[in-house]
């Protein structure tokens, strides 16, 4: 079907006022040589056997499972006001505010999202939003080597791989360096503050940025404070990775030092829609401004002395800086940026403590239930909301329990095949959404898959 | 009317000499190109500038241009009231616009560039 | 009450009471974080708003009415391809199979998605004419960089380091030297011809041993086809590189020219202006990217692979030694995806076809009408593809309106503006896409609205240079705004309340 709006005789007046006698002839720049082979596609289907297909393609994904899987996407409770007001098609079918006159909803919006952000991260410059959390971290490394004018950053290891790799995609022309983990006693698994020190003094090799996870990807709470002292004696900016609902209970970038925070606005009530599209988070403090990438809205007045917002700082963008420009992002994650605003402001500054803190202690409780089923927390430090356990055959077991209705979180083999320490390990999370039967239901599993005490 | 006492380059850049210093802003005429200047990057004081080179970036809402150094020399003073007021290029470019000062490497150099009325062809040209 | 006309907003935070917040979710036990070191605990709770959800709703409800939007009107914003966002798309997408699906899921409980996104893939690269598509990409920008970085792979695997430039023309999206010097490549900017046209010669003249790529849009950013493209491609490859094509203007070829059967190596694709699916206010986005045979080795991980026994899976980390690697955290941005698929089942090859000839039929339409009217100056007489160029360069000379002028005014008629002042290679440009969703009543509308601007430019010129009258806000102080940035309201009302817990 077509959503096009012509009749045969519309077609027919506008090719008689163009003065052509078919559409073929508006082609007639392509040249023979360079004209299309016939489309080999399938023909249209009609919107009711349409619709009947995608809901048994749907169907075919296993969202019916208890799931303990986080590992950087989380699924949180999302009040019934959210998704109404985002269906509203003057939120999804506006394009970018160009014309600021008519576009003061998502100008505003954007601004609201800039304060809220502003306020979890206690950074007062937040981007309009990036791509996703890989992405913004990537950013904001380069954003770190403009600052300083060094070519070099240092990612912890404690850094979710796959942001690693997307830190390594983005940095093919310059220095990337991993920070290893410490890898016993209390401290194991978070990032080896020893080892940073000395790769920070290294001769002749300055550091721009140390990229640290906070929760890491273990969950491990890391020392924030310490590593950006560290950073900044050698002349280096801290970047800190955030998940933004722990921003809720714990201490904010901007409490700590950092001076860039980057992460994954997904959590903020997005569904996980198999990885995208998601919201990027960048935040850093006033003195970065200009070199913070992406869009910006700021508050002005119109001619009359009304308040209103637009974009601003544009003359660091591509369209205006070119081949100069701070990075060649063109759109930001507006409709996503919007979602996480409605969503936090749904909740408000108790709900969301709420969303965080129930969280932890659903994750206690699972840390008990797994512990007495043989499958004890592999590191000793204080986490959030997720952990690893030690599960011999780890990946088996994992298989195991898919066929069960459970989603063991993540084995840590496939996401880190090169720590062999880690080979026989499970990552799991709990949020607010995680409910004690499903908790017993995963022990109980685990210890017939394991024949562990139940 | 461009000021008769200044000097000139084709970038629209201007110079005023004494003794071996010398203090560069932009002209009206790209002042007015630019429209409402809203920031104006500088060197740090100690920089040195190489003739022709580029010494910084001035922003507009819509447009952003490079600067490019008349004159050789060291940077002894920028003009910090820009930061807070980057509008004075558009208001006042030939005085309280002022950007840098620079001690010239070379007092020769300035006599080289554009006088008033070659700088007035270049504009209308 | 858009019944009297729209709002204003407070901001959220200035509507904001404490106590006045409503519980979503239970309390959890006083004692959920002790077991968290104090130290690493924040020490006041974010100052986020409490409003009760009647207001909340309200707010969000009055701010959207302060925008224009393709459900109220039409919004020929040239270069975007503002078409119509088919309803069922936002259904497919929200299906909890879809939604609920975790990215990190083992493949075997994802294989509904798998299946859709390899389907997408075939469909994109037969509409390109390409030999294979990844769909990570997160916007076209996020396109051009993985497009650009393959072209690096490419070199630097057949040991050819000496490629450090990227030529582009100055009517280029921004983004495409953007890119380019994100890779680490030099920018070499194409004067236009005399006309704002693309310089093939120039072009030509240009290409040498340092070359790694031309990024060239086509149709043009002017809305014209190249025809000499094919023998600047074969003057591309001739020279040992490679040519990627801007594929924002995608939705005027559809079945009529493959990009990849040109010769092109490498495009990239707007999902958000050809595959129909929503722009969101400014995203998000998604850039899938199709190749010819000689960067399939080097597209970015992980690609959706298809197994003999009709399965799907990711591939895994470091599986394809010879990729760029990832550009995001996970395979795409899937819910735009689904969109993208049902828009493009829906519309099968035929329909497919029927888009891109009622886009042109369309474009060239308004374009006569504006022609005859002689109100504008039509800088390409010969016929134009989706979109074309019309210029206020003569109505400003006569009047002193200038485009931007006629653009506002044109909020007041009821119509988004066009995109203004782009490409720059045109004086006092507008570029008017009006897409072949829009019915010829509404194309008339449009073009009576210009023609009377333009009269009123010489009857009452200063009804049009203080344009808008009736639009929420009238012109704003965007020097202000960048001199005094101003990017954060601060809580009126201090978080005091501790929780009832």
């Amino acid at each position: 079907m077509s959503y096009g709006p012509h009749t045969p005789a519309d077609r027919e007046r506008m090719l008689s006022a163009i003065g052509v006698a078919s559409v073929d002839e508006l082609f007639a720049d392509i040249p023979a040589g360079l004209r299309a082979s016939r489309l080999n596609l399938p023909d249209a289907e009609p919107e009711l056997s349409l619709a009947t297909r995608l809901e048994a393609m749907a169907g075919r994904n296993r969202t019916d499972l208890a799931s303990f899987l986080g590992a950087g996407v989380y699924r949180h409770y999302s009040p019934a006001l959210v998704d109404q007001l985002l269906l509203r098609g003057e939120w999804y079918t506006a394009y970018t505010p160009y014309q600021p006159e008519v576009s003061q909803g998502t100008l505003q919006s954007i601004y609201e999202y800039q304060s809220l952000m502003a306020e979890l991260t206690g950074l007062d410059v937040v981007s309009a939003s990036h791509y996703d959390g890989g992405a913004a971290t990537a950013e904001a490394a380069l954003m770190a080597c403009r600052a300083t004018r060094r070519e070099r950053v240092l990612v912890s290891r404690a850094v979710h791989p796959q942001y690693r790799e997307v830190l390594r995609t983005y940095f093919a022309g310059l220095q990337l360096d991993e920070i290893p983990l410490v890898a016993q006693g209390p401290a194991a698994g978070t990032t080896d503050l020893v080892a940073l020190e000395r790769l920070l003094a290294e001769a002749d090799r300055p550091v721009a940025g140390v990229v640290i996870a906070q929760p890491d990807f273990f969950g491990l709470l890391e020392p924030m404070a310490e590593a950006g002292r560290l950073a900044h004696a050698a002349g280096a900016l801290l970047v800190a990775v955030v998940e933004p609902v722990s921003l809720a209970v714990l201490a904010p970038p901007g409490a700590y030092g950092a001076d860039i925070a980057a992460g994954e606005g997904q959590p903020l009530g997005i569904p996980p829609q198999y990885g995208g599209p998601y919201l990027g988070l960048i935040a850093c403090t006033t003195a970065l401004i200009r070199q913070i990438p992406g869009r910006l809205v700021g508050q002005t007045r119109d001619l009359d002395g009304q308040r209103a917002f637009v974009m601003t700082l544009q003359a660091r963008e591509q369209h205006i800086r070119r081949e100069k420009a701070a990075s060649n992002i063109c759109t930001n994650q507006a409709l996503l940026a919007l979602a996480a605003s409605i969503w936090l402001a749904a909740l408000g500054p108790h709900g969301l403590r709420d969303v965080a803190a129930t969280g932890a202690a659903r994750a206690t409780e699972l840390e008990g239930a797994l512990a007495a089923v043989g499958a004890p927390r592999v590191h000793a430090g204080a986490y959030l909301n997720e952990f690893a356990v030690r599960v011999p055959n780890a990946r088996a077991v994992h298989r195991r329990l898919l066929d069960r209705g459970v989603l063991a979180g993540l084995a840590l083999a496939d996401a880190l095949p090169d720590e062999p320490a880690l080979s026989d390990a499970l990552l799991v999370c709990a949020t607010e959404l995680t409910t004690p039967e499903q908790i017993t239901r995963f022990a109980t599993e685990l210890a017939s898959a394991t024949g562990g005490a139940a | 009317m461009v000021p008769a006492d200044l000097r000139y380059t084709k970038e629209h850049e201007w110079v005023r000499q004494d003794g071996d210093i010398a203090t560069v802003g932009i002209t009206q005429f790209a002042a007015d190109e630019l429209g409402d200047v809203v920031f104006v990057e500088l060197p740090a004081v100690g920089a040195t500038l190489q003739q022709h080179g580029t010494f910084g970036v001035v922003e507009s809402v819509k447009a952003v241009s490079d600067l490019f150094a008349p004159v050789a020399g060291e940077v002894v003073e920028i003009n910090g009231d820009l930061v807070a007021a980057p509008e004075l290029v558009n208001i006042d470019p030939y005085g309280r616009g002022w950007m840098l000062r620079v001690r010239l490497s070379d007092p020769g150099q300035p006599a080289a560039l554009l006088d008033a009325a070659a700088y007035e062809s270049v504009t209308h040209g | 009450m858009s019944v009297v006309g729209p709002r204003l907003q407070p901001t959220i935070f200035e509507q904001s009471r404490p106590g006045r917040g409503v519980a979503r979710v239970a309390h959890p036990p006083k004692d959920a974080l002790a077991r968290i070191p104090a130290d690493q605990l924040r020490s006041a709770p974010p100052g986020l708003p409490e409003l009760s959800e009647p207001d909340l709703v309200r707010h969000y409800v009055n701010l959207s009415q302060l925008n224009y939007a393709v459900d109220a009107g039409f919004y020929p914003l040239g270069s975007c391809t503002m078409k119509w966002n088919p309803k069922i798309n936002e259904w497919a997408a929200r299906l909890p199979g879809f939604a609920g699906l975790h990215p990190m899921a083992p493949d075997e409980t994802a294989q509904g998605t798998l299946q859709l996104l390899w389907e997408l893939e075939q469909w994109l690269a037969e509409i390109s004419g390409m030999r294979a598509v990844t769909l990570q990409p997160a916007a076209g920008a996020h396109g051009e960089l993985a497009g650009i970085l393959m072209v690096r792979a490419y070199h630097l695997a057949r040991g050819d380091a000496d490629r450090t430039e990227v030529l582009v023309p100055d009517s280029a999206h921004g983004t495409n030297p953007a890119t380019a010097a994100m890779a680490g490549y030099t920018t070499v900017n194409i004067p236009s011809r005399p006309d704002g046209a693309v310089d093939i010669d120039a072009f030509r003249a240009a290409l040498g041993p340092r070359t790694a790529a031309i990024m060239i849009t086509n149709p043009s950013t002017l809305g014209l086809f190249e025809s000499r493209i094919g023998d600047l491609i074969e003057a591309v490859h001739a020279a040992g590189a490679l040519a990627y094509m801007d594929g924002a203007n995608l939705n005027a070829i559809l079945g009529r020219f493959k990009p990849g059967e040109a010769g092109f190596d490498v495009m990239h694709i707007n999902t958000h202006k050809t595959f129909s699916t929503p722009h969101g206010g400014g995203g998000p986005g998604a850039g899938p990217v199709g190749v010819g045979e000689r960067l399939v080795p080097f597209l970015p991980s992980p690609r959706v692979l298809r197994e003999p026994d009709g399965t799907f899976r990711l591939e895994r980390t470091g599986e394809r030694p010879t990729s760029i690697g990832r550009l995001r955290t996970f395979v795409g941005s899937t819910g735009v995806l689904v969109r993208a698929y049902a828009y493009l089942c829906s519309h099968g090859a035929a329909g497919l076809a029927e888009v891109s000839d009622d886009a042109v039929l369309a474009a060239n339409y308004l374009k006569h009408r504006l022609a005859e009217s002689g109100a504008y100056d039509i800088p390409f007489a010969r016929h134009c593809m989706h979109e074309f160029i019309a210029s206020a360069a003569t109505l400003r000379r006569a009047t002193g309106v200038r485009t931007l002028d006629v653009a506002k005014r044109l909020l007041d008629k009821g119509f988004h503006a066009p995109t203004v002042y782009f490409p720059l290679t045109v004086e006092e440009g507008m570029l008017i896409e009006p897409t072949e969703t829009e019915s010829i009543e509404t194309l008339d509308a449009f073009a009576d609205a210009l023609i009377e601007i333009a009269r009123e430019a010489h009857d009452h010129p200063e009804l049009v240079t203080e344009a808008p009258h009736g639009a929420p806000v009238r012109r704003l102080d965007e020097a202000g705004a960048a001199r005094q940035p101003d990017l954060r309201a601060r809580p009126t009302a201090p978080i005091d309340t501790p929780c009832p817990d």
